[in-house]
């Protein structure tokens, strides 16, 4: 226990920069996906068949193969095609990519639970399809999906830790590096993964706290009225 | 070369395929065990497997990997970074597959354990003949889902030098500079084998159903 | 004889194998009520949703103020700021209070003013009864109230003709009475309304005409006394028959009641 308060101390600073890269590249790809999910499900829910066909093969390719694959792919891959990205865009691009198509089915599956009823009463007050998508279902749809998205930035954050393989300075870069100074690897990394769970566990408040605000009065997630 | 290309992309499937065929199986017997023993095993069992749950589902599959890998390879054990892969992947699922299995034990009920109880069974009796049968079944879907995420997740013994699929694209992409055929074919190969897996799970989904009211 | 405000001709639903309906004619004049009866599935709520374009036509026009609003290029949504429709399940905006849902038709549509469409939506909560639930959610609110709200929603918008697909067959017995009673408040004050209902009461008692209507077309219409009393045809006395006598018992119930 003692050796545990030794090595926080000592290398704490350290921890915290990768820590907060950490949560940056959660936050970013969260973002990213989160638009791009949003695009991908309204193309599959609302979209002709172009649209859809491109929504479906995005969510297939990148739900279909492993991140690090993905990573891999961008990073190393793309400069055979003459594309060089920098690390940093790599793993924003990998994870953001990803992220994407599995936030495209929490959104999808919410923005049809919401249903055509919906949309035909938006209609009927002279709204277009889009006005009703924008002021009727979205909002609608948005607040029911957020349980199940909120698997989504506790899962995320979980992925980033791979990105240290194109050397991304996050938290498990730094894990790394202070194993092959400690040379105890077992002590280091189980450290971190204390620090992984902090995070975590912070995260999910925050999750939760969100979910309890955002409540409709009398709408909740089980049923509705109607 | 193609030959060379081709032969050394199999063999990196082959050992895709087995760490998954090795993980997979390990992670259901154990998580199998894990629920039975938080749902049906008293306080203290329940309180343990909940934390092994939280502690293993709240940190990266990688950073487990790394300490188990450790632990595995070290002086104790000495595993083969293969083995020792293998075997970590499957510890890490065992704690999904634990929530996925309490999950369906809750879904088939107290109700059914007081019936089976009713006529006469043990409590043992009532979990194998009765409980685990409709269980297993409610739980395919989840689990198959869980499947594809092993698969993928294997990439990651990457990191501990196994030569699975990705590793040997990366030595493709330096003998052939062809790094984006190199690391595409190894996407597609994820991709067939993921789609393949799930293909086959929904059949199995499908043949299990047990027949509901026409 | 004034140009009908709204007016079907020859409309024809088809859905797959299914002949919904053929060649309907409907004429609604101004300040008329209309109530169409009959059997459940006759496409009777599809007819009113092809009415408001909600569901396209395999047939026949539609026309608003002598205007054909289903010829090409006519631009829907703008037609449907002057037909209002309230449905059978309500169909409010889960996220928005009362008076959000009586707003946002004004401020996005008619892209009116905040403080203007404010006022003017408490207005029409005033007139269906509910001004004080205004702040509510339809998850805190009666399914009669629900209703009567949707109502209010359909009405800000000024509409010339409304449409009322079977209002209170999603009701409890006892929240019925309210909204048929704004919606007789309304008959009365002369709003143009063509209803589907199986309230014979409300038949009886409020419409101008009564149009009978089975298996997709028109089987009679008339003035209500000439429909109850004089039914030409003999289906539209078995099924008067019918429905008067399981009714019949409610009404008498009410009269008894009140």
């Amino acid at each position: 226990m003692s050796g545990f308060i030794v090595f926080f101390a000592r290398f704490l600073p350290e921890l915290l920069r990768g820590a907060g890269l950490t949560i940056l590249l959660t936050a970013e790809g969260l973002a990213a996906g989160f638009i791009l999910g949003l695009l991908s499900a309204l193309a599959r829910v609302y979209g002709d068949k172009f649209w859809r066909g491109l929504a479906v093969g995005y969510i297939e390719l990148f739900r279909g193969t492993p991140l690090l694959v993905q990573l891999f792919l961008i990073y190393y891959g793309l400069p055979g095609l003459g594309i060089t990205l920098s690390r940093g865009l790599s793993a924003f691009l990998a994870l953001g990519l990803n992220s994407g198509a599995y936030q495209a089915e929490y959104l999808r599956g919410s923005i049809i639970a919401i249903g055509d009823g919906q949309m035909m009463a938006g209609r009927s007050i002279g709204m277009s399809r889009w006005k009703t998508i924008w002021y009727v279902i979205l909002p609608q749809a948005l607040r029911l999906a957020i349980p199940a998205w909120s698997n989504e930035p506790v899962s995320l954050l979980k992925s980033t830790a791979v990105v240290f393989l194109i050397a991304v300075p996050e938290l498990m870069a730094k894990a790394k590096s202070i194993a092959a100074e400690t040379y105890d690897p077992i002590g280091t990394y189980l450290a971190v993964a204390i620090v992984y769970l902090a995070v975590v566990y912070l995260l999910d408040a925050f999750l939760r706290r969100v979910e309890r605000l955002s409540r409709i009065p009398g709408f909740e997630t089980e049923g509705k009225k109607a | 070369m193609l030959v060379n290309f081709v032969s050394y992309i199999v063999q990196g499937t082959a050992i895709t395929l087995a760490v998954t065929l090795i993980a997979l199986p390990f992670g259901l017997v154990f998580g199998l065990t894990l629920a039975l023993l938080h749902t049906y095993g008293g306080k203290v069992l329940n309180r343990l497997a909940a934390l092994y749950s939280l502690f293993m589902r709240g940190v990266p599959p990688i950073v487990l990997l790394f300490i188990l890998y450790f632990i595995l390879s070290g002086r104790l054990l000495n595993l083969s970074a293969f083995w020792a892969g293998s075997l970590s992947l499957g510890i890490v699922s065992s704690a999904y597959q634990m929530e996925i299995l309490r999950g369906a034990l809750l879904a088939v009920g107290g109700g059914q354990m007081t019936a089976a109880r009713a006529v006469g069974m043990s409590r043992l009796q009532s979990i194998r003949y009765i409980i685990l049968p409709q269980a297993l079944r409610i739980a395919i879907p989840p689990w198959s889902n869980e499947a594809s995420i092993v698969l993928k997740d294997s990439s990651l013994v990457y990191a501990l030098g196994v030569p699975e699929i990705l590793r040997r694209a990366q030595q493709l992409s330096a003998t052939t500079q062809q790094p984006f055929l190199a690391y595409g074919t190894a996407a597609l190969i994820y991709f067939l084998l993921v789609f393949a897996t799930n293909r086959a799970l929904d059949y199995l989904s499908a043949r299990t159903q047990l027949p509901t009211h026409p | 004889m004034p140009d009908p405000i709204l007016e079907a001709r020859s409309l024809t639903k088809i859905y797959g194998q299914n002949v919904i309906f053929k060649d309907i004619n409907i004429k609604v004049t101004e300040g008329e009520t209309i109530v169409i009866i009959g059997p459940s599935g006759t496409g009777k709520s599809t007819l009113l949703r092809c009415m408001n374009l909600l569901t396209g036509v395999d047939g026949g026009q539609v026309f608003l103020d002598g205007k054909e609003i289903t010829a090409k290029g006519y631009n829907e949504d703008e037609v449907r700021q002057h037909i209002g429709m309230v449905f059978q399940n309500f169909l409010l905006f889960n996220h928005l209070t009362a008076l959000g849902n009586v707003m946002i038709g004004l401020t996005k549509v008619k892209k009116m003013p905040r403080e203007q469409a404010k006022e003017k939506a408490m207005e029409e909560l005033k007139r269906v009864g509910l001004a004080d639930r205004a702040d509510h959610y339809p998850g805190q609110l009666s399914g009669g109230q629900q209703q009567r709200v949707a109502i209010a929603r359909a009405l800000a918008m000024d509409p010339r003709v409304m449409l009322f697909d079977e209002p209170t067959s999603a009701l409890d017995p006892e929240l019925i009475g309210e909204v048929l009673g704004v919606m007789e408040k309304l008959a009365r004050d002369h709003m143009t309304m063509l209803v589907v209902t199986h309230e014979m009461g409300f038949a009886r008692e409020v419409a101008d005409r009564i149009i009978f209507m089975e298996k997709g077309s028109i089987v009679e219409e008339g003035a209500p006394d000439d429909l109850f009393d004089h039914p030409q045809h003999n289906r539209t006395r078995e099924f008067l028959w019918k429905i008067t006598e399981l009714y019949g018992k409610k009404e008498k119930e009410k009269a008894g009641k009140s």
